[in-house]
């Protein structure tokens, strides 16, 4: 069964290289900090005792007052998994976060999907088009205050 | 041929067109036959799923599933009411979940079928081996006939259990399509796996590595052929699973045979399944009684299940009302695409149309 890796040590094991990268963490999920999300996903990928090289999906999801991104990771080696979350800076005009898209090359069309549903910039991405819509398309339907 | 000056051409590949399995689009850039660049163009059969589901409740829901893999109803209904069950606490019978396991190994195979099948199709053998996989697949879509009346959009699972439970006449057509099963895989393997053509055309090509699969994100059969042995209903079982015996079939080079043959092998493995399945299961109830509007507590979700595509997994926030404040589909079909340029890259033009079917992709899924 795969066993979800405690937030607790995922944060230590960052905070060891980046102490300030986390913002906070529980039993299943840590909180990084937008500004230091490629340095601390380098660590969870290449880190022997993290070694989470599956990006399963990216997730993004608007609370109105914040957008929130998930990353959920998995280790193909030790059955193990973790969710990292994202707090987007930039309030609703304009949200960013760095792309992790040079670490996991599955990020490549997610992160393109949620910039075209969800408006999120992902800086660094090569290519961050519309996917599913076309361009020119107003709006970013999945915000909750798009009416369609 | 050094001298001769040639200049990259761009055609477009669809949105209309036959072999991409549904309306996608693909442009791409030949120096004379050899593929130097490929872009591919989704959204064609974007219906916004995900937005929809915050206006549906949790029931309603399930039919949106049905519409996302359009041949593999079953697997996206059980992805979806096991996420919902999971963020609402509701358990489910034993009986209802032999019932789900075996419609879900029976929508593997009629989806593995489709994938060989249209697989023959794009290489140029155009309809008489698909006739031969959906001979096989009526029969299993009869068998889904008898439990919910529908054959594509079944919509058979709910919350808690499913919609009814199975006919007496389900399970003596069930043993023999079982007993059968065998004999259609030999003759079919048969005509593919000795066959000259099949074989120079699909070994070493298209080869997508293990660490590239894994790197993508790539799942389901796509990633175990790149020999990485990966696979949800063992690395993480669901529902009865850890009950059943079975192998996961891996490939050696991550080809296009390879992508066809793990297909081939795991239809075997589900054979195995459903067998086993006949004989655990008892009677009992099919469905735990809930309220018409799941209301399942504040919090959030994410669950995942090994569909015939690859992992198809659920992101459920609950607000507490009775429709999910954001509903998040992880569609393997879709994620499975994004090594597609890298594959396609310095393969001739007859190798794109047969590299682009041994993915096995379904638009309904990639654009939702």
């Amino acid at each position: 069964m795969t066993k979800t890796l405690a937030g607790s040590k995922v944060a230590e094991i960052i905070a060891e290289v980046l102490p300030d990268a986390i913002v906070k963490y529980d039993a299943n999920n840590v909180w990084v900090n937008p500004s230091y999300l490629d340095e601390a996903c380098k660590i969870l990928k290449h880190h022997a005792n993290l070694d989470f090289s599956y990006l399963n999906s990216i997730t993004a999801v608007d609370y109105i007052e914040k957008f929130e991104l998930l990353y959920h990771l998995t280790s193909l080696r030790t059955n193990s998994k973790t969710t990292i979350r994202v707090t987007c800076p930039n309030g609703r005009k304009s949200p960013s976060v760095p792309s992790v898209i040079s670490i996991w090359q599955s990020a490549d069309l997610q992160e393109r999907e949620i910039w075209d549903l969800m408006g999120i910039k992902f800086t660094g991405h090569p290519n961050l088009k519309r996917i599913l819509l076309w361009e020119g398309f107003d709006g970013h339907p999945l915000r909750k205050d798009y009416l369609g | 041929m050094a001298g001769i000056r040639t200049e990259p051409v761009t055609i477009n590949l669809g949105p209309q067109h036959p072999s991409t399995h549904g309306v996608f689009r693909l442009r791409v850039t030949f120096d004379g036959e050899e593929i130097v660049d490929a872009e591919p163009i989704f959204g064609y059969l974007h219906r916004g799923t995900e937005k929809l589901a915050e206006s549906r409740s949790y029931v309603q829901i399930v039919t949106l599933t049905d519409r996302m893999d359009y041949v593999a109803s079953m697997s996206n209904n059980l992805a979806y009411v096991s996420a919902v069950e999971k963020l609402a606490d509701i358990k489910v019978p034993e009986r209802a979940q032999y019932i789900r396991v075996i419609s879900a190994e029976l929508q593997r195979i009629a989806s593995h079928l489709m994938a060989t099948g249209f697989l023959l199709n794009d290489l140029g053998a155009l309809a008489t081996p698909l006739t031969y996989c959906f001979r096989e697949r009526e029969r299993i879509l009869d068998l889904f006939e008898m439990l919910c009346g529908a054959r594509i959009t079944l919509s058979y699972m709910r919350p808690g259990g499913v919609l009814q439970d199975a006919p007496e006449e389900f399970w003596s057509a069930l043993d023999t399509l079982i007993a059968d099963f065998p004999h259609y895989l030999d003759e079919l393997e048969g005509l593919i796996t000795s066959n000259e053509i099949v074989l120079s055309r699909t070994i070493g090509v298209g080869i997508l590595s293990d660490t590239k699969a894994i790197d993508c994100g790539i799942s389901g059969p796509n990633l175990r052929a790149s020999s990485v042995k990966w696979d949800l209903r063992k690395a993480a079982p669901y529902e009865i699973y850890d009950r059943l015996e079975f192998d996961i079939p891996i490939g050696a080079n991550g080809d296009t045979f390879d992508r066809y043959q793990v297909r081939a092998l795991e239809m075997r493995e589900s054979i195995k399944i459903i067998s086993q399945c006949i004989k655990q299961i008892e009677k009992g109830p099919i469905r735990t009684e809930t309220p018409y509007f799941i209301r399942p507590p504040k919090g959030e979700i994410y669950s995942a299940v090994e569909g015939p595509k690859g992992e198809l997994g659920f992101y459920m926030v609950s607000d507490g009302s009775i429709a999910p404040y954001r509903c998040k589909v992880r569609a393997p079909s879709y994620i499975n695409l994004t090594p597609l340029t890298d594959m396609l890259k310095g393969w001739k033009m007859g190798d794109m149309i047969i590299i682009l079917g041994s993915i096995d992709f379904v638009l309904g899924e990639v654009d939702r």
